[in-house]
């Protein structure tokens, strides 16, 4: 599936629960429980990013020309939004997840969680994915 | 008691009709307002305060010949009264206007430091204090080669009284402390401090910015060097606070921002500054924060501070008895005299997770370091979640709050 396939699939996914936002956060955190979770052996200073409040670790890596991400958080709903955004772009090129727009996090009401004042480190965490694409991008035309 | 009952069972009500922002919903709730500790909401009088200043009167002041440059002198100078009296403050003179705590703390560190401080030098301050209290005395001893200690505190988040007299020395030039921790609600012994640090001849500042909306502020009394607070914690707009400070340190300190309204004569050789207050008030003030604020402090003084704390204590003794219920539950800054401002941390669960939870409920706390990060490391936490009351909270909220927590750990562990 591409990015805007996999974006489509999360807010038809998030629309079931309508105005019900128990349902969702629920949903949210039953998401980060089951995130693709960073080897211990990676979740080190240097790959950690920091919010004010909650801390974000991120790793990328490449398979086949495609960049695979885990991550981790010390906060659940933080750690929640984190899946959603492996789930989007995780194992697409670096072109991809450069191009990506992220549209459906304000699509499913969680667009709060990515303002500047928010603080959970998720909005370094987008920069982040983005840096690492663009990186291992660079890294390949060498 | 009668006092008590009067406020706590009757009143609490009629006084919640001064607040608008009060009867506003959030998230489809009605708003818990628990993050006074951060800003207190407005009641009518003050909002009325400024817009009448902007229907009535604007103008510049100590500028205009003009009728409405005179009357808003006028007003302002009388909110500069207004605070003198309530600090109890010997003149009007010793009341500098700032833009809150934090510039009040800027100025002094600025000022005090440029003319007082030298290299090996040493400024006392304390484990508990709220980075605006710790970063302009840390660039200062950066810049001056001076030295910062810090004040132990214990586990219940009281200072160490005994370690802060070994601090004292000849080499010490200034003591900064609050007076209300922002965090642990600590109410410190700043009259017994500020006693020990005068028999060896050493200023106190006190960072009143917690303390001015539940307790009665005696500068004289405390026999305070510099005492400053916001006017934002005391219901009054922000963007205005107060620095007060003894009219003999004040008149040796060189001005710390100049420009417009802080001189007698200027000419390119050399500038002969204004007297005080006018030498620390470089530009256009906030005036209609200025007047903002003696709005505010006489609609305080009317409700009678003595009343605000009696109510505070239930409050503060109701929240903490139905917060400690909570299994999981840890409050953090358990001290034998505190404000009505809790903080907890609750097992295995993030601060921020709560907080996201309880702001769907309509309910808003802080959660996070709250400005006090080496406070943080002395309980190895990342953050709490705080709430912080003042008297126009009840009961009701805090068991609202109650079920809000117990609701947000069902559906985070």
């Amino acid at each position: 599936m591409s990015i805007a396939e996999i974006e489509n699939e999360i807010v038809e996914e998030f629309e079931l629960f309508g105005d019900d936002w128990e349902g969702k956060y629920e949903h949210l955190i039953d998401l980060g429980r089951h995130l693709p979770l960073i080897d211990k052996q990676y979740k080190t200073d240097d790959r950690l990013i920091k919010g004010c409040q909650s801390k974000v670790w991120l790793r990328s890596e490449v398979k086949d020309e495609k960049i695979f991400f885990t991550g981790d958080s010390d906060a659940i709903i933080t750690k929640g939004i984190v899946a959603l955004m492996i789930r989007v772009i995780s194992g697409h090129t670096a072109d991809e997840i450069i191009n990506a727009q992220f549209e459906f996090i304000n699509k499913i009401g969680l667009i709060e969680h990515l303002s500047p004042t928010r603080s959970n480190g998720l909005v370094s965490m987008l920069k982040q994915m983005k840096l690492d694409a663009m990186v291992l991008k660079a890294q390949s035309l060498n | 008691m009668e006092t008590i009952t009067k406020y706590s069972v009757l009143n609490i009500q009629k006084l919640r009709q001064d607040f608008p922002i009060l009867s506003k919903k959030v998230n489809g709730k009605p708003l818990i307002y628990l993050d006074n500790g951060a800003t207190a909401q407005k009641p009518t009088q003050v909002i009325d305060a400024i817009s009448n200043y902007y229907e009535t009167q604007n103008a510049n002041i100590h500028r205009g010949v003009h009728q409405l440059s005179i009357e808003t002198t006028v007003t302002y100078e009388n909110a500069r009264v207004t605070v003198q009296k309530h600090l109890n403050a010997a003149l009007s003179q010793e009341i500098i206007f700032t833009s809150g705590t934090t510039e009040s703390i800027n100025l002094l560190a600025n000022s005090f430091g440029k003319k007082y401080i030298k290299a090996g030098d040493e400024i006392i301050i304390s484990e508990m204090e709220h980075h605006s209290n710790i970063l302009p005395w840390q660039i200062l001893c950066e810049e001056k080669g001076a030295v910062l200690k810090v004040i132990p505190i214990n586990d219940k988040g009281e200072l160490l009284m005994d370690e802060y007299k070994k601090l004292l020395c000849d080499k010490t030039k200034m003591v900064a402390v609050t007076h209300i921790s922002n965090t642990l609600g600590t109410i410190n012994p700043v009259k017994e401090m500020i006693e020990l640090a005068h028999e060896k001849n050493i200023p106190v500042l006190i960072d009143g910015a917690q303390a001015l909306p539940h307790i009665k502020v005696d500068v004289q009394a405390l026999d305070a060097d510099f005492y400053c607070f916001g006017g934002h914690k005391i219901f009054a707009p922000s963007g205005v606070g107060i620095l007060y400070g003894k009219e003999k340190w004040l008149n040796e300190m060189p001005p710390y921002k100049v420009g417009g309204g802080t001189i007698k004569t200027v000419t390119f050789e050399k500038t002969e500054y204004a007297d005080l207050p006018l030498k620390f008030e470089a530009g256009t003030p906030n005036i209609e924060g200025g007047i903002g604020l003696a709005a505010a402090i006489d609609y305080v003084n009317e409700i009678g501070l003595e009343n605000i704390g009696a109510y505070e204590c239930e409050l503060l003794e109701y929240a903490t008895a139905k917060l400690s219920a909570i299994e999981g539950l840890r409050i953090i800054g358990t001290a034998k005299e505190k404000a009505s401002v809790i903080s907890f941390v609750i097992e295995e669960i993030h601060p921020l997770d709560i907080g996201t939870i309880l702001d769907k409920l309509g309910i808003a706390v802080r959660t996070g370091h709250h400005c006090t990060q080496p406070l943080m490391q002395h309980f190895g936490i990342p953050g709490t979640i705080r709430a912080s009351l003042v008297f126009y909270n009840t009961k009701e909220e805090i068991d609202v709050l109650v079920n809000g927590i117990e609701k947000a750990i069902k559906m985070l562990k």
